[in-house]
């Protein structure tokens, strides 16, 4: 776990200076949207990742936490005018105790693997049933976000740019947390309770508070994704962000790029979002699902051909060339 | 509540109910004899009606007619997904299978939404405009048809599994694969045709069905949901508890819209008894722990 320290810190230094000088460009505004995307849903499969990835507890409910961090700042925002900047926080706290309530649940009764799946699936469903029946959060037909112009204040911006500054900082903190949790004790934990956690159990780690701790901090950060997701395209919707088909894209990018890594998710989402992308833009008008078509290809085949996503198979061939190059060395030690 | 209104709830609730029962002991089947848990099913089914949908408006009058298609060719469907999509991941961890199904799922839907868009489309069988008048309650002929047709194949399929041959060696695979294997069974041949058997369920429930529900790419979803929770109820791989908990579903869901004061909220009041269900009494209502078909 260490040895990935010293190469990892420089590329990651090195993708945040190139995405923050990407905009100079002169990108279009389509690029910039699809870019913005791009990093919105690598926050989310990195949020997604510090309950999934590190803990091993795999959830289909996320889309019960950015809906919840979106719906409350805008609520806020339309009925009290409270800055979404304010809201975020409160909606990212709400979704991360949405998330402790269903963890404290799910986990006191021992549900793992796929029976935590199904609960969170079915837990999703009735956040997304009560919204759609709840008059003052708009029902179906949603709640479209005030609009006030350039007012960095309520956070909203006339520019594209701007979103996309937004969008860096927040996968740059998710990667960031992602980065603490995997080198601080909170990580190693983690990760012995997935790999066995009757012995993490022996070894006396408190499981379930541990897992729990990762549900907040899975459910805050997508919370918090929500509140951005709601101020970049001013309207929100059950079926847009609090449906299955959110949750089960939330979790395709992670696997695609590598569950359980720091930059698995992103990685994943920055593949996969730009093929669903140009699927969308090929065949978009004539064929509305198209790219959850690729998506769910994208899935199977990387679950069947490559269970440890892009990271895991970048790793392998990485050891291999230094298996490579070491079983040299020997050989030159051995000819002196 | 008036009686008209509560006997019309247990009439629809018991024809939807059957239907349930029936798709669930697909699902349920599956699970039992090679632990897989399906997230597809509701999309097989999904394809299935379409089956339907398309052999009536080209082929034959009436969509039960259409039972002559739809089943063969769900047999043959479940075979040809097994073989490319579930035997390779026969050994998987139980979450990477879920995966697997679940973009199977994916596939399935979207296809079907880029293929056949996404209009209602609605098929009227023969029968359609003939129902039986009990006082002030009405059942169609479609209703009973789809009770007796669900409640005999799933009969079909008990005695399949129970008394014949092919029974034996499922329950043989499905309660210990390796001594199976070492009594000579072909376990991955009894996989297969497990695996086929429950896609054969879906076949016979989708022209059942059809008179009754709309047709969208997108209700696989919500009967994947359901007969999840059906299965849940009966107990995880087991055929009686199925057909329990698909009645239990059927009539809570009919009662759930005349009952609650907002009707549609009724799917809530079913995920809300999954939810318990997997917290509290995760075998089931039938309760034996680890029963299989």
């Amino acid at each position: 776990m260490k040895s990935e320290a010293f190469w990892e810190y420089p590329v990651q230094l090195l993708v945040l200076a190139v995405f923050l000088l990407l905009p100079l460009w002169g990108l279009s505004s389509y690029v910039l949207n699809t870019l913005i995307m791009m990093l919105f849903f690598g926050f989310l499969a990195t949020a997604w990742n510090i309950l999934g990835g590190f803990a091993g507890q795999h959830s289909l409910g996320n889309a019960a936490f950015v809906g919840i961090g979106a719906y409350t700042s805008t609520f806020l925002f339309s009925q009290y005018g409270i800055s979404p900047w304010i809201g975020m926080w409160i909606g990212g706290v709400l979704a991360g105790i949405f998330g402790l309530f269903l963890g404290y649940s799910a986990f006191r009764c021992g549900l793992k693997g796929p029976f935590f799946l199904l609960v969170t699936i079915a837990a999703a469903q009735i956040v997304m049933l009560v919204v759609l029946n709840c008059r003052a959060l708009g029902g179906a037909s949603g709640l479209t976000v005030p609009y006030v112009g350039s007012h960095p204040a309520l956070f909203q911006f006339e520019s594209k740019i701007a979103y996309y500054y937004v969008a860096v900082g927040l996968l740059a903190a998710g990667i960031l947390v992602s980065i603490l949790v995997s080198r601080h004790r909170l990580g190693y934990y983690l990760v012995a309770i997935r790999e066995n956690e009757d012995a993490a159990c022996a070894l006396g780690i408190d499981t379930l508070h541990y897992k729990l701790l990762a549900t907040f901090l899975s459910g805050f950060l997508s919370g918090l994704g929500g509140t951005f997701y709601a101020q970049y395209i001013l309207f929100i919707d059950p079926e847009s962000i609090l449906s299955l088909g959110l949750s089960i894209e939330i979790i395709v990018y992670p696997i695609l790029g590598g569950i359980g890594t720091v930059l698995g998710p992103a990685l994943g989402a920055f593949i996969l979002y730009p093929v669903g992308e140009l699927a969308r833009s090929v065949w978009g008008g004539s064929a509305a699902g198209i790219h959850l078509l690729f998506y769910g290809a994208f899935l199977m085949l990387c679950i069947i051909f490559m269970p440890k996503g892009v990271v895991g198979l970048v790793r392998r061939i990485q050891e291999i060339l230094k298996g490579k190059l070491r079983a040299r060395e020997v050989e030159a030690l051995a000819k002196e | 509540m008036n009686s008209t209104i509560f006997l019309q709830a247990i009439v629809n609730g018991l024809s939807m109910g059957s239907i349930y029962a029936l798709i669930a002991c697909g699902l349920t089947l599956i699970f039992g004899v090679m632990n897989i848990i399906n997230m597809a099913h509701g999309q097989f089914l999904m394809w299935a009606m379409y089956g339907v949908f398309f052999s009536h408006s080209m082929l034959f009058s009436d969509s039960y007619a259409s039972l002559l298609f739809t089943v063969p060719l769900s047999f043959v469907g479940g075979m040809l997904i097994f073989v490319l999509f579930i035997r390779p991941i026969l050994n998987d961890s139980p979450i990477n299978q879920i995966l697997v199904t679940l973009g199977l799922g994916m596939v399935l839907e979207n296809l079907a939404l880029v293929l056949f868009t996404s209009d209602l489309r609605n098929v009227t069988s023969g029968l359609s405009n003939s129902k039986i008048v009990v006082g002030s309650v009405y059942v169609s002929a479609t209703q009973i048809v789809a009770f007796i047709g669900s409640i005999a194949m799933t009969f079909v399929l008990y005695q399949i599994v129970q008394r014949s041959a092919l029974g034996r060696s499922i329950r043989a695979a499905s309660e210990d694969p390796e001594a199976a294997i070492l009594v000579g069974i072909k376990v991955k041949r009894v996989y297969l045709i497990s695996f086929a058997l429950g896609a054969t369920c879906l076949g016979v429930a989708a022209p059942l069905l059809t008179p009754l529900y709309y047709i969208s790419p997108t209700i696989g979803e919500l009967f994947t949901l359901t007969s999840f929770v059906v299965v849940v109820l009966g107990g995880m791989g087991n055929f009686t508890g199925a057909l329990i908990g698909g009645f239990i579903i059927g009539l809570t869901e009919a009662f759930g819209y005349v009952l609650l004061p907002v009707g549609s909220l009724t799917p809530v009041l079913i995920f809300g008894i999954f939810i318990l269900l997997l917290l509290f009494k995760p075998e089931g209502i039938l309760g034996t722990r680890g029963s299989r078909v």
